[in-house]
């Protein structure tokens, strides 16, 4: 057994180029493929009327979710992390779950999709931050709570993303490794519950992610905003909360 | 012993010994922190939701101390940086 180097294993050469494509970005390619493809299929026929696709529904529902999480977490306006925090929940959310699949090389257990994954959460922490709150409050940020503390604010935004990563590719990692020893050893039901138990960890790790970035992307912000609610029904009930 | 069975026994030695703290102080640290989660869980039902998104974000990153440690001990097994170099001076 040797450890899965996605990033070593050439999966095939591009045509006309003869450009070499390793595991990692054809299985990347491949999710991605999958997600538009869902994506195409559930956006083909929107409505507003009572009869709505089934496609729509469920698209529906895992919007609103990521939504209400991304209400609860932070102040301000929720469509403004949506985009970014629920793209990366679903990406990492399949790639997790094709690991079910046999022969199928997730890109999130390799090293390099999960280092980008957290180059982005780096560099939407200051996009984010001057978006919401200015440049100059962005910047106090790293003064607090005094000039001294520069060099170790800067150090733990760095390794906090890091950290990120290495998660994320250490959780994916293991399971996998876990499921091929277990069959190698027991192929017929050891594996069984191997593989549920990394559907559970997969769906954590991705709504871990997603939550720790929402975390450091909405750090600077605004104090003085309340943020819009969802609809009708969740205004009477934080009304009858107060 | 060459060079090559020391290298060998002391990387797999020590996989060992780091998966093993590594697992059980992680175990340890989070097994507090589920135990605390559950009891303000059990005084305030009703921040149900709050309370069990804390502990779990706050359980990923008591977890990333054990995932270094997997790591690391992934790396001393499979792809350890020495390992050629034992190698090659075994050859010569």
């Amino acid at each position: 057994m040797d450890l899965e180097l996605y990033d070593e294993e050439i999966a095939f050469y591009l045509p006309y180029f003869n450009i070499p494509i390793n595991w990692t970005i054809a299985s990347t390619w491949i999710v991605m493929a999958f997600l538009m493809l869902v994506s195409w299929l559930a956006t083909r026929h929107l409505k507003t009327s009572n009869k709505v696709s089934h496609w729509q529904t469920g698209m529906e529902v895992l919007v609103k979710a990521i939504y209400g999480q991304i209400h609860e977490m932070t102040t301000g306006n929720p469509m403004t992390y949506l985009p970014f925090v629920g793209t990366l929940f679903i990406f990492i959310l399949t790639c997790n779950l094709f690991t079910l699949i046999p022969e199928f090389k997730s890109p999130t257990a390799s090293l390099s999709t999960t280092v980008a994954l957290a180059f982005l959460v780096l560099l939407g922490i200051p996009f984010f931050g001057i978006k919401n709150a200015g440049l100059k409050k962005y910047l106090k940020k790293y003064l607090q709570p005094s000039p001294a503390m520069l060099p170790f604010n800067i150090l733990s935004e760095l390794t906090s993303t890091g950290a990120m990563a290495v998660r994320l590719f250490g959780n994916v990692l293991s399971g996998v490794i876990i499921g091929s020893i277990c069959f190698m050893l027991v192929p017929v039901i050891l594996p069984l519950p191997m593989q549920i138990l990394g559907l559970f960890t997969g769906m954590i790790q991705a709504y871990i992610f997603a939550m720790l970035a929402l975390m450091y992307i909405s750090s600077v912000h605004e104090e003085d905003e309340t943020p819009p609610l969802l609809s009708e029904e969740k205004q009477a009930e934080t009304d009858e909360t107060l | 012993m060459d060079l090559v069975a020391i290298l060998g026994s002391i990387s797999i030695f020590t996989a060992g010994f780091c998966l093993c703290v590594g697992a059980s102080a992680a175990g340890l640290a989070e097994g507090y922190a589920v135990s605390s989660g559950l009891t303000s869980l059990a005084q305030q039902p009703d921040e149900a939701g709050s309370i069990s998104r804390t502990m779990f974000i706050s359980l990923a990153i008591i977890e990333t101390s054990g995932i270094y440690c997997f790591v690391v001990a992934m790396i001393l097994l499979f792809a350890n940086p020495f390992w050629q170099y034992a190698v090659n001076a075994a050859v010569k």
